[in-house]
């Protein structure tokens, strides 16, 4: 029994046994220790595929080779008005250590486009209808040369509320609109410096999504696509990436635009922390004294204390890949390279999941996980990363650990309270709530304001959170939150609440048998399950 | 049902409060002593002013409206237009534009209720195109005005009293409605409305807006 649960079908799978280690479950802020039921199934990360060893060369190469059209340089000519938009701090996460990709990425843009007498440069964030970024994120994202050249007149944030910077750029046969950046649609050269994170980002949805405002969005960002996506994260079964992409054709027909992607390996931590993605049977004493330290550490430090240490994580990441050119060919060359990096072959679906929440995720970054975010990391993101089938069985449950703490961030998240605490208890069905309340929340003239003014996000942000764990909410029988500290967060979100894993794992066996299949996700974790 | 934004007005719309307006006007009393004399009063006034502000609303505006003692109504008039291009205009903040646009957009009503004297914001809620908007009034006997206040004076609950009375006049859903202000003064009239915001708003206010999880906007 034992040789047969310790068969490997892949290096980042293990299966618990008698002897296994206990594994690290990061929940929230903590990193604790639980013993798991022998048989369990836990997933880890991939080894971080290499890291190109010149980066600076890999994007200059890109420039000059592009996929279906000319090299940069050979587009460029003198007086012309070109604007870059780039990804915002959601991506990646945590945000990388200095420099950032697309500071290296910018800095060789400018030099190329300055050498060619272009001049009339903005730099504009696509945030959509994220949160505006900081004036301390957005220097220490691009660097003290570009920051002094270019904040604030030529270096800001889209705005998908300034009405007059805005221009209709057309409507798909199905009646979706593409209104976006009057700059950017005005530019004779629309460049676009892409982060690729996970799969799902990228492609049509830079421009389409990265620059649109809310009438725009809500065409795509609604639950029936979302639904129909299996999974989000997989391009080529995602119903969301195809709505999308109908809509990046309209921005590709009507502009010249320009993409570079960049996409990065899994090398989260770098070698100090290197051991939170490591097997716990293969830890070092030196790993076992790190990791105690850490766990003793962060247990005495009051929360905002904790916060902060936490948010001063930053990644160590590394870019893999690097092209430009036209979207599709683009961005099909480096979402071969992400799935090369994150595809994990898994056989046979789960009966129970395990889900723990770390505090991280692409919406809080500097903030910390309110509840909505802990719902849209288990049953969004977490839940969609698969390609075939779902890594969960269908009417299967869900654990997700964390500590559900009711907390929101007043700046960045003040429209998730509303949502929160006055729509949930009323509904939960995402429909209804689009029907009923999303444009209310959108319009809603404080919210407004404090995403044109503040650094919130947008008013129909919390709804978008909603739509997006729709598919594992629809999918799962069950959804226990292990380790809740309280007992109405878990009620306002429909979800069953146990104090500890051990308790939620008997919840669910009630439910899915004694002999049912338990698979964890070891957190963090950026994998695609490849389900056979 | 109609529902409507109602405004408190200076440190919300306009970075002014009502001292500016009062410094204005003993700035340019006519002749130079009697300028001299009202402004150096006032200046004097300042900490009494701060400290009867942070104990009672009322008897803040006792206080400060006695002031205006003495002071004619047509001079008030006449330099209601000076005010307005000199220290209001340049003080409304540039969040005020986009906050009346898009209120406006969504059909709600436009109302600003202020402590400030009706002749004074006359000409600014010209200017931001408000229609709706109730304002202290002073007493006048013989043109001259006396120091006190006619009733109702705009301040605290009474503001709160005065929407009630409106909305039920008007029609309008008080659930429905949003009301905005910098003050903890003002918070029987947030207290009323379904959507309240504080903007810009001082320390007391901050805490219990954060406290009720209302919206704090910046309109700087």
């Amino acid at each position: 029994m034992a040789l047969q649960l310790r068969r490997k079908t892949d290096e980042s799978v293990v299966y618990i046994d008698r002897d296994s280690a206990p594994r690290i479950l990061a929940s929230g802020m903590d990193f604790i220790l639980e013993d798991l039921p022998v048989g369990t199934r836990v997933i880890y990360p991939n080894p971080p595929i290499k890291g190109l060893a010149n980066r600076e060369a890999a994007i200059r190469y890109a420039l000059n080779h592009p996929h279906g059209c000319d090299p940069l340089f050979a587009q460029l000519e003198p007086g012309m008005r070109v604007t870059i938009a780039v990804d915002d701090i959601s991506m990646p996460i945590p945000p990388m250590k200095t420099p950032d990709i697309r500071q290296t990425a910018l800095e060789i843009l400018l030099d190329m486009l300055h050498g060619h007498g272009v001049d009339d440069i903005h730099i504009i964030i696509a945030i959509s209808l994220h949160r505006k970024m900081t004036p301390a994120e957005m220097k220490r994202m691009v660097g003290q040369r570009i920051w002094d050249d270019f904040y604030p007149d030529r270096y800001y944030n889209h705005d998908a509320e300034d009405t007059n910077n805005l221009v209709l750029i057309g409507e798909t046969k199905h009646k979706e609109p593409l209104r976006m950046n009057r700059r950017a649609a005005e530019s004779d050269l629309l460049i676009y410096l892409n982060f690729n994170f996970v799969p799902m980002n990228g492609g049509h949805k830079s421009v389409g999504v990265g620059l649109c405002d809310y009438e725009s969005l809500r065409a795509h960002h609604n639950p029936n696509t979302i639904r129909a996506s299996h999974s989000y994260m997989d391009p080529a079964g995602s119903e969301l990436a195809r709505v999308i992409g109908r809509v990046g054709k309209i921005a590709d027909e009507h502009l010249n635009v320009f993409h570079i992607e960049t996409t990065v390996n899994n090398y989260i931590f770098g070698s100090e922390m290197g051991f939170l993605t490591k097997n716990e049977d293969d830890f070092s004493a030196f790993d076992r004294m790190k990791y105690e330290g850490m766990r003793f550490a962060m247990g005495k430090l009051p929360r905002p204390a904790k916060c902060a240490m936490y948010n001063s994580l930053k990644s160590s990441y590394e870019m893999i890949a690097c092209h430009a050119g036209k979207t599709d060919p683009v961005h099909d060359r480096i979402i071969a390279k992400s799935m090369d990096q994150y595809v994990i072959p898994i056989q046979g679906q789960a009966d129970i999941l395990i889900c723990p929440v770390p505090d991280m995720s692409p919406y809080s970054i500097n903030s910390i996980l309110n509840p909505l975010l802990v719902q849209v990391m288990a049953l969004g993101y977490h839940f969609n990363m698969y390609r075939g089938k779902p890594l969960l069985k269908e009417g299967g449950a869900l654990i997700l650990h964390h500590p559900c703490t009711d907390e929101f961030d007043h700046d960045f998240h003040p429209s998730y309270i509303e949502f929160f605490n006055r729509l949930l208890p009323e509904t939960r069905d995402a429909n209804a709530l689009r029907d009923k309340y999303e444009q209310e929340f959108a319009n809603n003239p404080s919210y407004v304001e404090m995403y044109r003014r503040g650094n919130a996000y947008h008013g129909s942000h919390p709804f978008f959170m909603w739509y997006w764990g729709e598919s594992g909410r629809q999918h799962a029988g069950h959804i226990i939150a292990a380790g809740a500290e309280n007992a109405h967060v878990p009620a306002i979100m429909g979800w069953e609440r146990a104090d500890n894993l051990t308790e939620a794992i008997s919840m669910a066996r009630g439910y899915m048998g004694n002999s049912a299949q338990i698979t964890m996700l070891h957190q963090p974790v950026i994998a695609i399950a490849d389900m056979e | 049902m109609a529902a409507a934004a109602f405004y408190d007005l200076e440190g919300t719309l306009v970075s002014t409060n009502l001292i500016h307006t009062l410094g204005f006007y003993a700035r340019n009393q006519p002749g130079l002593m009697r300028s001299f004399r009202m402004s150096a009063a006032t200046l004097l006034s300042l900490p009494m002013f701060a400290l009867t502000d942070q104990y009672s609303r009322k008897v803040f505006n006792d206080l400060y409206f006695k002031r205006y003692k003495g002071v004619s109504e047509d001079r008030l008039r006449y330099l209601a237009d000076d005010l307005f291009e000199k220290i209001l205009k340049p003080a409304v903040f540039p969040g005020t534009y986009e906050l009346l646009e898009k209120s406006r957009s969504l059909g709600l009503r436009q109302v600003v209720v202020t402590g400030a004297l009706n002749v004074s914001v006359k000409p600014l809620m010209e200017h931001l195109g408000i229609t709706e908007y109730v304002a202290n009034q002073l007493e006048f006997v013989n043109g001259v005005a006396t120091g006190r206040l006619l009733p109702p004076v705009m301040a605290a609950a009474t503001k709160a009293s005065w929407i009630r009375v409106y909305a039920e006049r008007e029609g309008l859903s008080l659930s429905d409605s949003y009301a905005y202000t910098d003050s903890m003064s003002d918070l029987p009239m947030l207290s009323i409305v379904g959507h309240p915001a504080a903007i810009n708003p001082d320390m007391r206010l901050r805490q219990t807006a954060l406290h009720h999880d209302w919206p704090v906007l910046n309109l700087k």
